[in-house]
């Protein structure tokens, strides 16, 4: 009975008192620790709460939702007009989501690229599971690239032919991007291998040559160069199409510079578990598959995430080499003159696309970290 | 001590007048040593001797510039198949254990087996578990290298070396990085593989360990063997002033 009494009494005792722990206290000591901070807690309370009541007002109470269209098919944006400034006209999304997500793509067959949307992200999630991670993995992938290249294309099975110069909006910046990291990781990882191979110089330095040249022009001019330059130097009849051009330019780019990140996890690792593999007699792939590369790319998650999150927004970039990704559809619907005048509604939505689409890989890749983590340390 | 050493076949470990710089370094120097088949040899001598290097050499960790090292019958040249011939039958445990951290102990030991003897999965997970077993941590097999203690840690990495059923061993000073406690443990498994017959060279300072179990024990300093003899002879009437201050300096130690 005593020690019940006892073990009652100190679990009490071991609850701190609300002043110490807890939020109480914590923002005592953060927020209100003193005169100073707390007048300066109390002015950003204010600015934050006017703009966000500013911004409410704008998106959702004074916002218009809807206008009226004409039989003919003429949309009639006055309502717009009359609160341009005061709230939002949330009408430009819903007259021209499919053109922003879609694109060019033939109207009445737009199911299919939104099809492939779906296939996209249930890829990503599917290939996010660990327990998933094993050789068939692969093939889901290659099987799932083809139908969406099926959807995509069309011409058989009763569908009809779209070419790709005609497609765009989110699934040309999903395909831009998938092909883009998927291709350059691998490459990623055998151009860092190389850069650190020693007893093959000509490989090392066509590695370095590669890396450096990449890395020493901005994107916009490797995709200009493979819009329009390329084409000058091939001999005619044998001009790969430009978004295969474009797709090729993205890849190489992004590939440089994951290659440096996962050189940077190779040289982290210590010597000691190269000549461990070495001395149990692996051979070079059989080392760096089973037990170099496995370590070093968990150790450069985060920087590879923060360089997979900066590829996927810099395919926006093709916008100027003329291929119709998200931003360009978006850019194009904002041109037809009833319209001109929304941006911000028009990139407020683009924003909150690329944002879903980069904070989870952010998210993930920090549950990644953890779950390794726990597996590695002490 | 001294068991029947074979001296009718050629030796394990033939090194022959073996030079090595690193840079202008001069790190061996006109090094030759014969090991013979069983023997179990101690090279010791102070830090920057290259007795490390040494080692290092026989299973070309490092590669030596000028003479012949010939490991049971395959001289070690830049052909990569006698390379890959002479670290499956040479077995190494390292100062800094160098277990695979992203690995379960059971999976540091059956990965070699099953992928260089391309042994099936649970045969060599059934071997991993029996040298798991003589080295005394079965029940660790399922635990990652960083939730063992030093001294088990390289237990294991004793048993992952002979996982492959190696015909030499080579130990890299392997209780330096350990506490004291821990020390005995992993000398109880050396001493205990020395008396099965291994071939051994043991890169170490632990002199009780030579007395016990080395047939020879070698003596290093500034690139060169100085002198070498039965662990009696150079502990108890050491030739050379080198080997006589090197033995002052260990035992003052302890």
């Amino acid at each position: 009975m005593s020690s019940t009494t006892l073990g009652a009494s100190s679990a009490h005792r071991t609850q701190p008192p609300l002043l110490v722990a807890g939020p109480l206290a914590w923002m005592r000591a953060n927020l209100f620790n003193s005169w100073l901070s707390t007048a300066v807690t109390l002015a950003l309370i204010y600015i934050l709460a006017r703009a966000g009541i500013g911004f409410v007002d704008w998106a959702f109470i004074n916002a218009v939702w809807s206008v009226p269209i004409s039989a003919q098919g003429v949309i009639d944006p006055t309502d717009c007009r009359n609160i341009k400034g005061v709230g939002a006209c949330w009408a430009v999304i819903g007259d021209k989501w499919r053109f922003i997500l879609f694109g060019r793509y033939p109207f009445d067959e737009q199911w299919r690229a939104g099809v492939c949307i779906a296939l996209f992200i249930a890829l990503f999630v599917v290939s996010a599971m660990r327990r998933f991670w094993r050789k068939e993995l692969a093939l889901i992938w290659i099987g799932t690239l083809f139908v969406i290249g099926v959807l995509m294309w069309g011409g058989v099975l009763g569908m009809n032919f779209v070419p790709h110069d005609t497609w765009g909006g989110l699934p040309m910046t999903l395909i831009l991007a998938t092909f883009g990291l998927a291709l350059a990781f691998p490459l990623a990882v055998f151009v860092a291998l190389g850069r650190r191979a020693t007893t093959l110089p000509a490989v090392r330095y066509l590695c370095i040559v590669y890396i450096e040249l990449v890395r020493g022009v901005p994107l916009i001019s490797v995709l200009f160069m493979a819009s329009v330059m390329f084409p000058l130097f091939m001999p005619v009849g044998l001009n790969p199409d430009k978004l295969l051009r474009a797709q090729l330019g993205i890849i190489l780019f992004g590939a440089a510079y994951l290659a440096e990140v996962i050189r940077g996890g190779l040289q982290a690792l210590p010597k000691g578990q190269y000549e461990a593999a070495d001395a149990l007699g692996l051979t070079y792939w059989q080392k760096m598959r089973l037990i170099i590369l496995p370590q070093a790319l968990r150790m450069v998650i985060p920087p590879m995430v923060n360089n997979f999150i900066g590829s996927f927004k810099d395919t926006s970039l093709v916008l100027i080499i003329g291929i119709f990704d998200l931003l360009t559809a978006a850019k194009v619907a904002l041109a037809e003159p009833a319209w001109q005048g929304y941006s911000t509604e028009v990139y407020l939505v683009l924003a909150v696309i690329y944002f879903i689409f980069c904070y989870s890989m952010s998210r993930y890749s920090r549950g990644l970290e953890a779950e390794f983590g726990r597996s590695v340390r002490r | 001590m001294s068991q029947a050493v074979a001296t009718d076949r050629p030796p394990a470990i033939s090194l022959d007048k073996v030079n090595k710089w690193f840079g202008a370094l001069h790190v061996l120097r006109d090094v030759t040593l014969n090991v013979a088949h069983g023997e179990r040899v101690v090279v010791c001598g102070p830090s920057g001797s290259g007795k490390s290097t040494l080692i290092r050499c026989i299973n070309r960790l490092e590669s030596h510039q000028e003479g012949r090292i010939v490991v049971d019958g395959t001289e070690l040249t830049d052909d990569l198949r006698a390379l890959d011939t002479i670290r499956r039958e040479v077995g190494m445990v390292f100062q800094s254990f160098n277990l695979f951290p992203h690995l379960t102990i059971l999976e540091n030991c059956s990965l070699a087996p099953i992928w260089v003897r391309k042994m099936p999965k649970d045969e060599a997970e059934a071997l991993a578990m029996e040298f798991l077993t003589r080295v005394k941590i079965p029940e660790q097999a399922k635990k990652y290298p960083g939730q063992l203690s030093g001294g088990q840690q390289q237990r294991v990495a004793i048993a992952r070396a002979l996982c492959m059923r190696p015909k030499i061993m080579l130990f890299d000073e392997p209780t330096s990085a350990l506490d004291p406690e821990m020390i005995k443990e992993v000398l109880d498994v050396m001493i205990e593989l020395a008396n099965s017959g291994m071939t051994m060279v043991c890169v170490t300072h632990e002199m009780g360990f030579a007395r016990q179990v080395a047939d020879r024990v070698v003596f290093m300093d500034r690139g060169e063997i100085v002198e070498s003899g039965t662990p009696h002879e150079m502990f108890e009437t050491p030739q050379t002033d080198r080997l006589k201050l090197f033995l002052s300096q260990i035992l003052r130690g302890h």
